[in-house]
């Protein structure tokens, strides 16, 4: 567990992409089986325990520690694990760290009254950095800045060779913790594990945003052109081994859609827009926000937010591998397979046409459907590759909408921005008030944000808590993707997407927009 | 006749905490006719007073800082020398925060409160250390008034230290640290751990220094950063201000390690924040439990809170039936990065 304690230590605090690589690779390198499986697995986000929860630690530092105290500090520190870590009382006892195969074996097998007990045991037996190694594995979410896609990197510089990085990829998911046979593979001493019929995740192929100097290298007879959809990229996938619904990031988000998998009567590997689609019009992000992170899902929310997948492209047909034909054939084989198959809770995202790319420039400016977000432009005679190749998709957005609007309470934030106000809720006139329409927490650069951080702390009016209210003079340009109605703010608009994009020091509050100029932006 | 509260002679001002029978500020936010001032930090020691009043190095470090802002007058005050002005009665004692820094008692009729600046417990060898007074009203700041906060002996954090620069020989080790006070500490911790190679510095450092050196206090061969070539820094450990090692200066170190001495850096996103790689927690400030325990120690009834986690020490003291008053005197806690 130590050792995990300080992998996790090192990571947190290494900035470098390679060097995390190198840190990854020498604890692979060092630490037997099963330790380092399991550590990759919680890396990864691939260890769930069903009964060690967050819940369960809150309750244990309530325990311990005075509540009050406890809210103040969690306040300060941003982060529950860290915050049970370091106001851990350091007691005297003897009894040795456990070790990560002892934790993770406790945590599956132990029933859920015994946890509190066993759990308090292992705090009071390390120190502040394995007590937090300690209860970021049992919260999930490691937050080292190392995700599954980066191990899977350092296991391949791991494998000297033996393995690419996609290679792992494609076995990845027919594994499980501790993954003896892919360290047997990568070093070696097995062959590489055959993912057979399981149904496992492919590596997407991903886009670059078009910068204007790419502009002039297009073939517009070699491009193909689809609206780029605001929803969420997934890869559905259903083999005789079973179907599974992935994010693209690898996950596995099938429980959340379970009517989409149980539409499935087919075989294939298809990619797709994932939204929530309304008597054929699809329906605002917020609307499949509803439906993501979710573990379950009832029959009433799935009734008033039914999904579908807008098809892409198809990279299995049965067993058949179609990445390495090019677009347009793809494109065919889809078109056909589509008609063939008449998939429930899917259709075939539309191919755009135009002669020129001034025809793309102008259709790209005159999308104001909240539901799209710009053009996706394709390279008509290139495969399926994984990863984001260089000249082949780009996704070309919408220009951002932008407003001017005034600064009116500030929070710290959590995580690494723990320490400063970082949350910004902003707001326009109604008349003579100002009312808050939404809340930003990027955008700006560290500069400014050190900047904003000190401008609030001697202009605050109020404190509530962890949020101060400041002086309304501070005008902020927020630049945002799109707007809706909502009933969860009182300004009856939401904003798709906002960040602040300037800091308008130059500019009285008085000057800031008006409501009505953001409500003239709502489509419909 | 029973002895005034201090709350009748005592008064928090937008200016800073104001004694109307002596006429003074203590540690005042903005230019007066006479200030009493606590230490040299420029969130407390600020320009332009008429008369100040403070520790002799308190006020060799502002002549140092301020120049002709030190004061008009200046009076030091040795440690336990009692002044009375009008009817009341004034003694230093040392705060154990940096070089000179003292806490203020004041005494009026028959009540006493001690106004303790910023302090710390933990041994230092570059300044006095803390001394309880028993007071009626004691006067604390709460930068790090956490349970979270617990400083670890600085001995440790030095020994991490030495054992990184061992561990990469090849790299300069370059530590963020003010210029007073916790710039001389560390190098004091890293004499006595042995360190006797020439610690280089960024100039911003050097002034304050050559003060501590004048009043005792030994740093060893201190050589400047700034002029020195990037292979000869290879193995060193360099200090500069915070501002400084994750700027362009800090280009000049063969592949900086960049570390950071600070209490704060407790707090792993907050460390993590700061581009630091090697967050070292050393603070010249108290901890949760030093402050609680300081608090007992001068046994007063009533604490009043300057600056810091205020809410959280007042509950804390409360449940010892300790009385505690929130200044929310804004303005401190900005300079020296604890």
């Amino acid at each position: 567990m130590i050792a995990f304690a300080t992998l996790l230590e090192r990571l947190l605090f290494t900035q470098g992409r390679n060097d995390k690589i190198r840190l990854l690779r020498q604890y692979f390198e060092t630490q037997p089986d099963p330790d380092r499986g399991l550590a990759l697995a919680a890396i990864a986000g691939e260890l769930h325990f069903a009964t060690a929860k967050a819940g369960l630690i809150r309750d244990l530092a309530n325990s311990r520690t005075d509540p009050a105290l406890f809210a103040l500090s969690y306040d300060f520190v941003g982060d529950l694990a860290e915050t049970v870590a370091l106001i851990w009382p350091d007691s005297q006892t003897n009894a040795p760290p456990p070790t990560l195969p002892e934790v993770v074996e406790a945590l599956n097998l132990t029933p859920k009254p015994r946890l509190p007990d066993l759990v308090a045991g292992w705090l009071d037996a390390t120190d502040a950095s394995t007590r937090l190694a300690l209860l970021k594995l049992i919260t999930g979410g490691l937050r080292v800045g190392a995700t599954g896609r980066l191990a899977r990197i350092a296991l391949a510089e791991f494998s000297q060779g033996r393995a690419a990085p996609d290679d792992i990829e494609e076995v990845w998911h027919s594994l499980a913790p501790p993954y003896l046979p892919l360290f047997a593979w990568l070093e070696g001493r097995a062959e590489k594990p055959d993912p057979a019929t399981a149904p496992v995740f492919r590596p997407p192929m991903l886009a670059h945003p078009l910068e204007p100097e790419d502009i002039a290298n297009l073939t517009p007879t070699l491009l193909r052109a689809e609206w780029k959809w605001d929803g969420i990229r997934v890869q559905l996938v259903s083999t005789p081994g079973g179907r599974r619904l992935y994010s693209r990031g690898a996950e596995d988000i099938s429980a959340a859609f379970p009517e989409l998998l149980e539409a499935v009567d087919f075989e294939a590997v298809l990619d797709g827009e994932l939204l929530v689609i309304r008597d054929g019009t699809v329906a605002p992000f917020s609307d499949l926000q509803q439906r993501l992170n979710r573990k379950t899902v009832g029959p009433k929310l799935m009734a008033e937010h039914p999904v579908a997948i807008r098809l892409y492209d198809i990279l299995f047909d049965g067993t058949e591998d179609l990445r390495p034909l090019p677009f347009d054939s793809r494109r065919a084989r889809l078109e056909d397979w589509f008609a063939r198959t008449s998939p429930a809770r899917m259709d075939l995202s539309a191919l755009i046409p135009f002669a020129t790319i001034e025809d793309l420039a102008e259709i790209r400016a005159g999308a104001r459907e909240a539901a799209i977000e710009g053009l996706m432009l394709k390279d008509a005679t290139s495969p399926y590759l994984p990863g984001r190749p260089k000249g082949k998709w780009w996704k070309w957005k919408r220009a951002p909408l932008t407003l001017d609007a005034v600064l009116l309470y500030a929070q710290r934030g959590h995580g690494k921005r723990s320490g400063s106000y970082s949350d910004y809720t902003f707001g326009l006139w109604k008349g003579e008030e100002l009312v808050p329409v939404g809340k930003a927490y990027f955008g700006f650069t560290d500069a400014e944000l050190t900047w904003l951080d000190r401008w609030i702390r001697n202009h605050t009016t109020a404190r509530f808590g962890p949020v101060r209210e400041v002086e309304k003079s501070l005008v902020l340009e927020v630049a945002f993707d799109g707007a809706q109605r909502s009933t969860r703010h009182k300004s009856g608009v939401a904003l798709r997407f906002p960040r602040i994009s300037r800091l308008r020091t130059d500019k009285p509050a008085a000057e800031a927009d008006r409501l009505e100029t953001l409500e003239k932006l709502i489509p419909g | 006749m029973t002895a005034p509260h201090p709350d009748t002679w005592l008064t928090p001002m937008p200016a800073g905490l104001y004694c109307a029978p002596g006429d003074f500020f203590i540690d005042p936010l903005r230019p007066v006719p006479r200030a009493i001032i606590t230490h040299a930090h420029s969130d407390h020691a600020r320009p332009g007073h008429e008369a100040v009043l403070a520790s002799p190095a308190t006020l060799a470090l502002m002549r140092a800082r301020l120049g002709e802002g030190a004061g008009r007058t200046q009076q030091p005050l040795a440690w336990g020398e009692r002044l009375t002005i009008n009817d009341v009665t004034i003694f230093l004692q040392p705060a154990g925060h940096v070089l000179g820094s003292a806490q203020i008692a004041i005494e009026y009729r028959g009540s006493r409160a001690v106004i303790s600046g910023d302090y710390k417990r933990q041994p230092d060898v570059t300044c006095d250390p803390f001394t309880p007074i028993p007071c009626d009203v004691f006067v604390t700041e709460a930068t790090f008034a956490l349970p979270v906060f617990r400083h670890p002996p600085a001995q440790g954090e030095i020994a991490k230290l030495l054992a990184s620069v061992k561990l990469f020989p090849e790299r300069t080790h370059v530590i963020g640290c003010y210029s007073l006070g916790k710039t001389q500490r560390l190098i004091a911790l890293l004499r006595q751990a042995g360190w006797d190679e020439p610690i280089y510095m960024h100039g911003a450092l050097a002034p304050m220094c050559e003060i501590y050196e004048a009043h005792g206090i030994p740093l060893g061969e201190l050589r400047p950063a700034t002029v020195a070539a990037k292979k000869d820094l290879v193995g060193r450990i360099v200090l500069a201000p915070p501002s400084a090692i994750a700027d362009r200066w800090a280009r000049r170190l063969a592949e900086p390690v960049v570390c950071m001495a600070s209490g704060w850096m407790r707090v792993r996103q907050r460390a993590k924040q700061g581009g630091v790689e090697l967050p070292l927690v050393i603070s010249d400030h108290a901890d949760w439990h030093e402050l609680n325990r300081t608090i007992d120690e001068v046994g007063a009834p009533e604490v009043w809170v300057t600056h810091g986690s205020e809410e959280a020490l007042i509950h804390e003291i409360a449940k010892r039936g300790i009385k505690g008053r929130p200044l929310r005197l804004i303005g401190y806690g900005e300079e020296d990065g604890s």
